[in-house]
């Protein structure tokens, strides 16, 4: 695996890898012709499922009617519990307490408690409404807060992360403040809604197209459910309309219920909620409060650090662990503190159980630090910027994290300083402290935020992955690995890999969706790791063949293996060249395996979560963005004027698709810690459970003026595959500048001397909030 | 009486002889054609994944408009020419100028949302040349994307005019081919369409329409079905029987009358922003906020009033405006109702001493001859009764509005505040109406609100603080005080009670700096914005 490493680096000038090429889907989705799980020609016999809903969100299901379900029009079948021959659990991280129906126990609003199976989608919605429950109603704990004040009861084990002597840091530090953030979750939002479609075979044999980032899980879920080996369920996933981490765990319950369906009726089933369901049924990005007290000298050099991050984790684990601890390893960010404490505190709520979402807890952790930081530069009057950059990591002494990695890669000052001077940070700075001072309503700010964000599952197992290549007689290749598609333009890179790897164009290749039944055992396509695991996988097996290929060149022509080179569109060997075609003929004819599997596993990585202490992430992806906001101070309306961005991609496999990642990633940041809301009721009812009611961006919210540039000349260095490095997530927390921004602007109204300790997402009410608050205070 | 449903799909024509009223443009794509490019994405015309683009004859001219498939009932296209992004691909797999820009700039990631993006770029493209940056917003703003940011997108919708030409051509040759087949498909019959599940109406004339709703008094009225399509789509309701008011062209009509706008019940919003954007680029930039563009396409100003939500964004608008509201009905039946709330007649004309309307022959619509039709008329904002309550009577439909102009010198102001600058419901609008004696006292004051009570509402005490002073700050500060006498309003998910009382109140402040100190910046974005500060 090495010199299969070595060799690609050697190569990438002369083939597809590093340079833009459009994403393999392209065409088939401007024209509608790209197909969707729902889009999927109907099996005969098609019938269709639909779930039943728990109407409160806490207490003990009495009592469930569900004849007028049964005899509704067109209903065939209403399976609850009691259906299921195997495992009523899906719980991810095995806990045992997510079960697919309610047997009793109703722990948030929107439990499932049965499906109802028609002969038309319609009529099987319609049914599930008519289900007659009784219920005996308990006090939901909604938030943070009321989980704590009820004893704090945790859905899994919390983190600690400790270096040096807090206590005495503290007490010894020349100023300290405490304070405290709420950040706000985030509904995943991807345009393709949850869905399922299960095929019964012979024997106990089902096939499952998921829209889901993890096949293998689903299959392994619809193996349990079912009570059957895992040999017998195969599971698909062509492409998703979006996953964002929506689709890591939460497909598990809608491919379960569909496999269920479809084995009791004997008959293929469909299963898809309607976006109401879908939004009131599924976890999202989870919110935190996060409580700090921080030590620091006169000069706004961070001394102390000591936080507790509360987060409302929802009625069951999930992968609040996983999560949580993120949000702990990137509570510093790009900073280094001398002596640090953060502590996790995943609160079980009677709300939907929070998942995995775009980042992983390591936003909202990041959001932390940004804070901790504004707290220090206004407690010292400077400008945040300069305090940014007075705690950043440093050399040896400041160069290790509160998880005891030491950063070995550290660019965070060389990113920073390249965009300051590359938007013209200072000056702006100035001329918009000019202009607010002659404008008494509307207020400008600027900001510029780093991201550090670690590579790689801290569940170090998943840090694996597979994948087949075939090469056909023809000269053509089908390439099957376990990274799923979302959008994120995965296929298309490895697709480059393989190009690259083989000298071959890309129209060569055939992209096949993932199945569990040609790559087993893989990891959710997540951690931003996609590219880095499946990249090397499948170059891992395409070396395979081509090392068998060298042998048999090397014999049938009778040169040496050294004289043997992969070259665009043919092979030279020794003085002649042959096409890649003809050596293909030529190797089958000599029966030569033209077909391999290929693996890779993460090196250096490990992780012992008890001490708190390990080498977690392969390495960290860097990025600093820019924020320029004007805000109305009379109704807290903003807008988000210009945006400029240096993101480190590494040698970025394809400029085109990770310039995509860093744009869509940096507005559904602005998303979230703007005007994405989440409202529930006083009962624990979703209240915005739809478009109209929950506001992600649409065109006219993103900056007129974006710039965004890819850090030049900045191969990774670890030997990652082309010297890439993940983009999927790091952009996403770019967006936490346009939060800082809007507290500049926020600020300007006290003289920016009150912390405007502003939190998210910061809509217009509670930037509207913060003004009257800044100006009260200011004034006092 | 016809009973088929007759529309082009594509350069197919179809006839439907049996169809639930409700059955959606979607679903019959879907399921019944196996069309599946255009997506489901919400089901309640908010994300645009369904997007087709509907051509319709408007007096004798063919238009071409992107709609929301998801909400909009199928028998609503007879006489139509519907487009999908089936459609757009040449025979020999040439991309269509619209597609081949999104691909050549990565404007797609995962995909789902990119026919509906494909469609509201087309009719973009169908219909603008050159279009402005902050215009290709607003034609997108009813479309989300959760992937790419929209960057690449606005690039494609800049880069589509410069790739093959020749499309044009194409487009313009079928254009005058469908002109003529729609109008062949045009006739004054009523459409009467049954399925399983009940009756749709579609009349062709204002006498047909009068006589459907009396005899139906328990008939659903259509027109743009962007609020009754979510009945059916979210709260699964079976409407029977549907009255569309669609067909009736003297319904879309708006007259100019001088010193007012007559506007027909369902002209829709984009031709309403049109209209009313001469009075004030207040109303302007508020109806282009309005919805997104498919809503604005489909949604009518008839179907916005006679809906009667709190917070519809025209009512107060037109309250502030002094408009009055037409109801017509049936003359089959003069007797007067005993159910019927006798007020709006004694109301009538009451509070309108503010608009000189010269005559009720003046301002009578062309169908005053008729004795098939009566006629009410009655101030806007007295229509509305309480939450989702209204004064139509039995057999009334809402037939116009009467828009007067503003007079020389009155002021006037919208603000609409919402979480979201575009596409977004009212936390709060507020639509204000002053005028100044020749002692430059104020005589007259409209404060009209929506999101502040159960009703679009005008602010009487603060109105009243207002009368007599003049314009300036001490004067708003006792509106702002007055205030909360108007008003209790609702905390919910768009805004807390708190925080709308307090912005009710700043946007009187906005207002006075915004007519006093025209210097200072007080908007953040869209065109008033950008008209200020380029």
């Amino acid at each position: 695996m090495a010199d299969a490493r070595k060799r690609l680096d050697q190569e990438t000038s002369a083939g597809p890898l590093g340079t833009a090429r459009i994403h393999d889907s392209a065409t088939k989705h401007v024209a509608g012709e790209a197909v969707y799980i729902d889009d999927v020609a109907a099996p005969e016999g098609l019938v269709h499922a639909y779930l039943g809903l728990a109407q409160i969100a806490h207490g003990r299901l009495l009592s469930l009617d569900l004849e007028p379900v049964g005899v509704a029009p067109g209903v065939l079948a209403v399976l609850t519990a009691a259906d299921i021959p195997g495992a009523n659990d899906i719980s991810s991280t095995h806990r045992h307490d997510e079960p697919v129906f309610s047997t009793g126990a109703i722990l948030h609003h929107g439990q499932p408690l049965f499906a109802v199976i028609a002969e038309t989608r319609e009529a099987a919605r319609q049914a599930a409404a008519l289900a007659k429950a009784v219920y005996d109603e308990a006090a939901p704990l909604l938030d943070v807060a009321a989980a704590r004040a009820a004893g704090g009861e945790l859905v899994t084990d919390p983190l600690k992360l400790e270096r040096g002597d807090v206590a005495a840091a503290m007490a010894a530090s020349p100023r300290r403040l405490k304070g405290s953030i709420a950040i706000g979750g985030q509904d995943h939002f991807y345009l393709e809604g949850q869905i399922a479609l299960a095929i019964p075979g012979e024997d106990q044999d089902m096939l499952v197209l998921s829209s889901t980032q993890h096949p293998s899980e689903v299959q392994h879920m619809v193996a349990a459910v079912l009570g059957v080996g895992s040999h017998a369920v195969t599971v698909e996933v062509r492409r998703m309309g979006g996953g964002f981490g929506g689709k890591e765990t939460q497909a598990n319950l809608f491919a379960c219920v569909a496999a269920l369906a479809a084995r009791k009726l004997k008959r293929p089933v469909k299963l898809r909620p309607d976006r109401d369901d879908d939004m009131v049924i599924t976890g999202k990005r989870h919110d935190f409060v996060c409580d700090y007290e921080i030590g620091f000298d006169d000069n706004g050099r961070i001394l102390a650090v000591d936080t507790v991050y509360g987060a409302r984790c929802g009625w069951n684990a999930d992968l609040s662990g996983p999560v949580t601890d993120r949000a702990l390893f990137h509570m510093d960010n790009c900073y280094f503190y001398p002596a640090v404490r953060a502590r996790s505190e995943p609160l079980r709520t009677h709300t939907v159980s929070n998942t995995a979402f775009r980042g992983f807890g390591g936003p909202q952790g990041m959001v932390g630090a940004e804070r901790f930081i504004e707290e220090v530069a206004f407690a010292t009057g400077k400008d945040p910027l300069e305090i940014r950059r007075l705690n950043l990591y440093g050399d040896a002494g400041r160069d290790i994290t509160p998880y005891h990695q030491t950063v070995e890669d550290n660019i965070a000052g060389d990113v920073i300083a390249e965009l300051e001077r590359r938007c013209d940070y200072r000056a702006r700075q100035m001329a918009i402290r000019e202009a607010n001072a002659a404008s008494p309503i509307v207020k400008r700010g600027i900001a510029l935020t780093p991201v550090k964000f670690g590579i790689s599952f801290t569940a170090t197992w998943f840090n694996q992955a597979g994948a087949l290549v075939h090469v056909y007689t023809d000269g053509t290749v089908a390439l099957n690995h376990g990274g799923t598609e979302m959008g994120q333009g995965l296929y298309i890179k490895v697709a480059q890999v393989v190009a690259q790897s083989f000298g071959i164009d890309l129209e060569q290749i055939k992209i096949t969706a993932t199945t569990t039944g040609k790559v087993p055992n893989t990891s959710a396509t997540a951690a931003s790791s996609g590219s880095d695991l499946n990249g090397m996988a499948a170059l891992d097996a395409c070396e395979t063949i081509k090392a068998r290929l060298v042998a048999f060149a090397a014999k049938h022509w009778q040169e040496r293996p050294d004289d043997i080179a992969f070259l665009p569109g043919r092979i030279r060997i020794g003085a002649r060249e042959v096409a890649f075609k003809e050596l293909i003929a030529a190797a089958y004819m000599a029966r030569v395996q033209l077909s391999a599997t290929g693996f890779y596993a993460t090196p250096k990585i490990h992780w012992d979560r008890k001490a708190g202490r390990g080498h977690p992430f392969y390495y960290f992806a860097y990025g600093a963005a820019a924020a320029e906001v004007a805000i109305d101070t009379l109704t807290g309306e903003y807008k988000v004027e210009r945006v400029d961005i240096l993101h480190d991609c590494g040698t970025s496999m394809n400029p085109a698709i990770d310039r995509g990642q860093i744009e869509g990633g940096f507005i559904q940041g602005m998303g979230w810690l703007t005007t994405e809301e989440l409202v529930w009721d006083e009962k624990g009812r979703l209240k915005t459970h739809a478009p109209s009611t929950y506001k992600i961006p649409v065109a006219s919210d993103r900056p007129r003026i974006f710039n965004v540039d890819l850090l030049e000349n900045a191969p990774n260095r670890e030997p990652t595959i082309g010297r890439s490095k993940a983009v999927g997530e790091p952009p996403l927390m770019l967006a936490i500048s346009v939060l800082h921004a809007l507290s500049d602007a926020v600020a300007s109204v006290g003289g920016h001397r009150v912390c405007p300790r502003l939190d998210t997402p910061a809509t217009p009410e509670r930037v509207l909030e913060a003004v009257e608050r800044v100006r009260a205070e200011a004034a006092s | 009486m016809r009973e088929t449903l007759r529309f082009i799909l594509g350069d197919r024509p179809v006839e439907i002889a049996s169809c639930d009223p409700t059955l959606s443009v979607l679903d019959w794509l879907r399921l019944d054609q196996r069309m599946t490019g255009s997506k489901e994405g919400c089901a309640e015309g908010d994300c645009g994944a369904c997007t087709v683009v509907v051509g319709r004859l408007d007096r004798g001219q063919l238009r071409y408009e992107a709609i929301n498939a998801c909400i909009r009932f199928l028998p609503t296209l007879d006489g139509c020419h519907l487009l999908t992004v089936e459609h757009l691909k040449r025979d020999d797999g040439t991309l269509h100028p619209v597609q081949q820009a999104m691909v050549d700039c990565h404007g797609s990631q995962c995909g789902f949302c990119t026919p509906g993006f494909v469609m509201s770029l087309f009719a973009l493209w169908l219909n603008e040349d050159a279009p402005s940056i902050a215009r290709i917003e607003d034609a997108l703003a009813g479309n989300l994307c959760r992937c790419t940011g929209y960057e690449p997108i606005i690039a494609a919708a800049q880069r589509m005019y410069r790739l093959n030409a020749g499309e044009r051509e194409h487009f313009a040759l079928q254009r005058e081919r469908v002109a003529k087949q729609l109008a062949d498909l045009c006739d004054s019959e009523t459409l009467v369409l049954d399925g399983p599940d009940g009756r749709f109406h579609a009349p062709a004339t204002i006498e047909a329409l009068a006589d459907l709703v009396l005899d139906h008094p328990q008939a659903t009225l259509v027109a743009g079905a962007t609020d009754v399509g979510l009945w059916v789509t979210k709260d699964m309701r079976r409407l029977d029987p549907v009255i569309y008011l669609g067909r009736i062209e003297e319904l879309r009509t708006i007259g100019d009358k001088g010193n007012h706008l007559r506007i027909g019940a369902t002209v829709n919003h984009a031709d309403v922003r049109a209209a009313l954007a001469g009075l004030s680029p207040h109303i302007d930039e508020l109806m282009r906020r309005f919805g997104g563009e498919q809503v604005r396409n489909a949604g009518t100003i008839g179907g916005n009033i006679a809906n009667g939500s709190p917070i519809g964004d025209l009512p107060p608008v037109l309250i502030a405006l002094g408009a009055t509201l037409v109801l017509a009905r049936s003359g089959q039946t003069l007797s007067p109702h005993p159910e019927e709330p006798q007020s709006g007649v004694s109301k009538e004309g009451s509070e309108r001493s503010d608009v000189s309307f010269e005559t009720r022959s003046a301002i009578a619509p062309q169908h005053e001859g008729s004795a098939a039709i009566v006629r009410r008329e009655l101030p806007l904002e007295d229509f509305f009764l309480d939450y989702r309550k209204q004064d139509r009577r039995k057999g009334e439909f809402v037939e116009a509005v009467l828009v007067p102009r503003l007079p020389a010198k009155a002021l006037f102001h919208v603000s609409k505040i919402s979480k979201r600058f575009d596409e977004d419901i009212s936390a709060i609008c507020g639509a204000f109406f002053l005028r100044r004696g020749a002692d430059g006292r104020i005589s007259e004051a409209r404060l009209a609100y929506g999101g502040m009570a159960g009703t679009p509402k005008r602010a009487k005490a603060a109105e009243a603080a207002l009368l007599g002073k003049t314009w300036d700050e001490a004067a708003v500060d006792e509106a702002i005080a007055a205030l909360p006498r108007d008003f209790t309003p609702l905390s919910d998910m768009r805004a807390s009670a708190e925080y709308r009382l307090r912005v009710a109140g700043n946007l009187l402040r906005r207002f006075l700096i915004e007519t006093t100190q025209p210097m200072v910046q007080t908007r953040v974005a869209g065109l008033l914005a950008e008209a200020a500060h380029g």
